[in-house]
This record gives structure tokens, C-alpha cells and sequence, in this order.
């Protein structure tokens, strides 16, 4: 991989991917051996949003290459809170750190962020954007499950503000999986998206029922479907009860399906799914340590691959 | 002479934008930031007939030419618009307008939660797209309302 940095799944090309797929395999299979590859080396972590997963695991990641983090805090306790730009917050942190990790609230913020420092800037999530990290380490996953060639995936609940969906979509198209969308009308992809999967010459398809795809798919993503958004109950309550899944739900689907979700999860997946074989969100969300171990270890060697 | 080429003749030296999409003209205006206090001498026609776009605006504006940023959201807003550079009552250059690749600072990214909308230090940028603009930040769309979306006033 030869990027700066990694803002949407967009700027990965299949070989990005699977570089960086295979090197976290490597990771994994022997954590040992990099303990001390990035030794003296700082990650700045800059989540202007909460997060557990995605901040401990590029925390743990950081951690297990030898180097540290620094992190930002909250932004109650940062100098955000009294006004000062995202685009001053990086070009002083550039100063504190050799790559920086960044969620935040808005759309194209990571973009924004890359554009004031030389340093790495990894997109941990910018708004209702993109989520390329999470992408990375749900490829994992299904390579890990099912492969990633003539794959079939469903990818349920929230797409229009559902970030990791955009970015999963995305990156699905290297691989030429055919994609189902499954919905409510109000939540279907934005059009922004569509017309990348368009151009990118993507097989989908949009259904507002699961049941219609479920016997086909390879995979089931499943993301939550964000109640606050609906401007009436009433509209959420008619289309909630659709986009949960129970064990029951899952009679229908084929022995090898692969149930994943970028959690947190609410109501969506029962919990009665979680012991089921089909179930892989857990272990999905464990991958991310490995995963991001090797995205840092791109990033911060630099083109020679070395730190 | 045509009624084409009196309207023209009429303007000592300025710029007159021609076959305009028809109810485009006050957008053109804004683009080019003009609101009567400048002074300048503007005219205006509004649907008027035309052979080849069924109806279309006209703008003259005196003492005045346009910059290449001006004429490329002008491209946005009516791609069959032609700019005629007046001097001293002579059509000196007549240019069809061009679709650029991007612009930059003169529209507003109509998403409220994209980061060009906050306090920060850089300007909207959007990428020409086949059938409108895109915000190369947030990737939003703009297709046929470009021009609810100027940044100037």
C-alpha cells in the first residue's frame, strides 16, 4: 500500500486490501515478532465522538508494535471545547505524534485533517461518512468465514447514516460481490454512495425484507437502526420489529452463513444468535487489533517498509 | 442586423451572457455578485425565444468581465451559455462556456454536517460530476439545484 494515509475505502485497490490482510495474518499468527517494530513511535488518538472498540483496538494495536499512544481525551476536556478549529487541533498534535487517528462528528473530516499535517491521518469514523478501518477488518473477517471471491452479501438496518456500511460497500466492489441492501425506504443508501457502487459498476440490489435475500447470502452485516434519527415513533416502530434477527430468523439461511455487525448492537441481533455458529461479531470485533496493527505498520513504515 | 446582434451593440464594453437556461439569470447575477450597488449598468431578459433552447436568459453587464471562476459556475448553471467580451461596441471574443473538473470557494455544500460548513480554514470544493457536482469532502451531491447553493450572495 502506498498512501499517506487511509480516509475512505475508495482509495484501496484489491492488492491494498489483501496487503494488508495478509500482513495482519502474519501479525496474528505471531504478535512476537513485531513487538517491537514500532518501539518509540507515538499514535495520537483525536476522537471529537465516543467510541470503545475502534479506540482501544488502534490503542492495543499501537501498543503491540512497541510504540504508545497519546491520547486527546474527551472533547469536553480539550481545547475544542473552546473553539479552536480542527485544522489547528492536527497541526499541533503533528508536532506530539508520528500518525494521528481521528473521529469526528463531521463528514470529510479526516479529508480535512490530511490536508494541515504531514503526518499519517487514519479516518476512525467522520460522521455519517466513512469508516475504512472497520472496513478492513470486516474483509478480515470474511475472508477468515466464507472467502472473498464470488461472494454474496446482505448488508441490513441503517445504510443511509451507517458509516461502516459505506465503507464496507465500497470496498465490496473490488471483489465484485453481489450486494443486497435491505432497509426501510428512510434509511436506503445516500445517493453520494450509490453513485460510487454505480460507477464502480457494483451488482446490487435494495429490498425493504430480509426474507427476500436471506436463503442466497454468504454473509449478513447487520448494522443497528439508529431510533433517534426517525422524526416520529410511530415511522420507527413500524419498521423496527423487521430488522431484528433472532435464531429463528436464521432457520432460513444457509449452514455456512457468517452474521456479522460492527457493534455496538442494540435490539437488532437477539441475543439467542449469539451462540449459534452462524454468529462472528465478537470474534469480527477482536480482529480489529491485528488488523489495525497491520494498517499502522503500512502506514508509519513509509514506502520503504521500514519504521 | 439581427435582433441578436442590436442587443449586443447596445454595450460600449462589458460582457454579455448569452443562451442562458431559461430562469438562470439571477443566479448568473449572483454569481458575478452583482446586486445594483455596484453601479454597474445590468440588463436583463427572462424567457425570452430561442431557436435553440425553446426559451432563454440574456445578461449584459457593462464595464465589466468575467474571471475563470465566474465563467466555469456559469458552465454549471446554463452549459449552453456563450460569454461575449464587448469593447468599444465590437464582439471581441465569443467563448462557449466549459465544464471544469472542479470548483472551488463558490458553492456551499448543501449536507449541514460536512466539514466545509464549520469554522474551519478551507473552502467548499466540488468535483464536476456527469450530471452535477460533488463535494470532494463530504461527498454529496448536487445535481439540478446548483444554484440554491451559491456561496455568494
Amino acid at each position: 500500500m502506498r498512501h499517506d494515509h487511509l480516509l475512505s475505502a475508495g482509495q484501496l485497490t484489491r492488492e491494498d486490501i489483501e496487503a494488508v490482510l495478509d500482513r495482519a495474518a502474519e501479525m496474528a499468527a505471531d504478535p512476537a515478532g513485531v513487538a517491537e517494530r514500532h518501539a518509540d513511535r507515538l499514535l495520537a488518538l483525536c476522537f471529537f465522538e465516543p467510541s470503545t472498540r475502534t479506540k482501544m483496538s488502534f490503542d492495543a494495536a499501537m501498543k503491540r508494535l512497541g510504540g504508545d499512544t497519546v491520547d486527546m481525551g474527551t472533547v469536553e476536556s480539550s481545547s475544542v471545547k473552546k473553539g479552536e478549529s480542527l485544522a489547528d487541533t492536527v497541526r499541533v498534535i503533528e508536532g506530539y505524534a508520528d500518525g494521528i487517528v481521528l473521529r469526528h462528528p463531521s463528514e470529510g473530516a479526516a479529508k480535512l485533517a490530511a490536508e494541515f499535517v504531514d503526518v499519517p491521518v487514519v479516518n476512525a469514523g467522520d460522521g455519517a461518512g466513512q469508516h475504512p478501518s472497520q472496513t478492513l477488518l470486516d474483509l478480515y473477517t470474511m475472508r477468515e468465514n466464507a472467502g472473498l471471491d464470488d461472494l454474496t452479501v446482505g448488508i441490513m438496518g441503517d445504510l443511509k447514516y451507517g458509516r461502516t456500511v459505506h465503507s464496507l460497500a465500497e470496498a465490496l466492489t473490488t471483489f465484485d460481490a453481489r450486494m443486497h441492501f435491505v432497509s426501510p425506504e428512510s434509511l436506503k443508501l445516500p445517493r453520494g454512495v450509490q453513485f460510487d457502487l454505480h460507477e464502480a459498476g457494483a451488482r446490487l440490489r435494495e429490498h425493504t425484507d430480509l426474507a427476500e435475500v436471506l436463503p442466497e447470502l454468504d454473509v449478513l452485516y447487520v448494522t443497528r437502526i439508529q431510533r433517534e434519527r426517525f422524526p416520529d415513533e410511530n415511522e420507527y416502530q413500524k419498521v423496527a420489529g423487521q430488522y431484528q434477527i433472532d435464531a429463528e430468523t436464521l432457520d432460513a439461511a444457509r449452514d455456512d452463513l457468517t452474521v456479522m455487525h460492527p457493534l455496538p448492537r442494540v435490539d437488532e441481533i437477539a441475543p439467542d444468535v449469539d451462540a449459534n455458529e452462524h454468529a462472528t461479531y465478537f470474534r469480527q470485533a477482536h480482529n480489529g487489533v491485528p488488523v489495525r496493527m497491520a494498517l499502522l505498520d503500512e502506514l508509519l513504515s513509509g514506502e520503504g517498509g521500514e519504521p | 442586423m439581427s435582433e441578436h446582434e442590436l442587443r449586443v451593440s447596445k454595450i460600449r464594453d462589458g460582457t454579455v451572457i448569452d443562451h442562458v437556461t431559461g430562469g438562470q439569470a439571477l443566479n448568473v447575477l449572483a454569481v458575478l455578485g452583482i446586486d445594483g450597488d455596484e453601479g454597474l449598468g445590468v440588463s436583463i431578459g427572462m424567457n425570452v425565444p430561442s431557436d435553440t433552447l425553446g426559451k432563454k436568459d440574456i445578461v449584459k453587464v457593462e464595464d465589466r468581465e468575467l474571471s475563470q471562476g465566474e465563467v466555469d459556475i456559469i458552465s454549471l448553471l446554463a452549459p449552453e451559455a456563450t460569454v461575449n467580451i464587448v469593447r468599444e461596441f465590437e464582439v471581441v471574443e465569443k467563448n462557449r462556456v466549459e465544464r471544469p473538473e472542479r470548483v472551488v470557494g463558490l458553492l456551499r455544500c448543501p449536507n449541514h454536517n460536512c466539514i466545509t460548513n464549520g469554522e474551519e480554514p478551507v473552502e467548499s470544493t466540488f468535483g464536476v460530476v456527469e450530471d452535477g457536482v460533488r463535494c470532494e469532502y463530504c461527498g454529496e451531491i448536487i445535481r439540478s439545484d446548483i444554484g440554491d447553493h451559491l456561496a455568494v450572495s
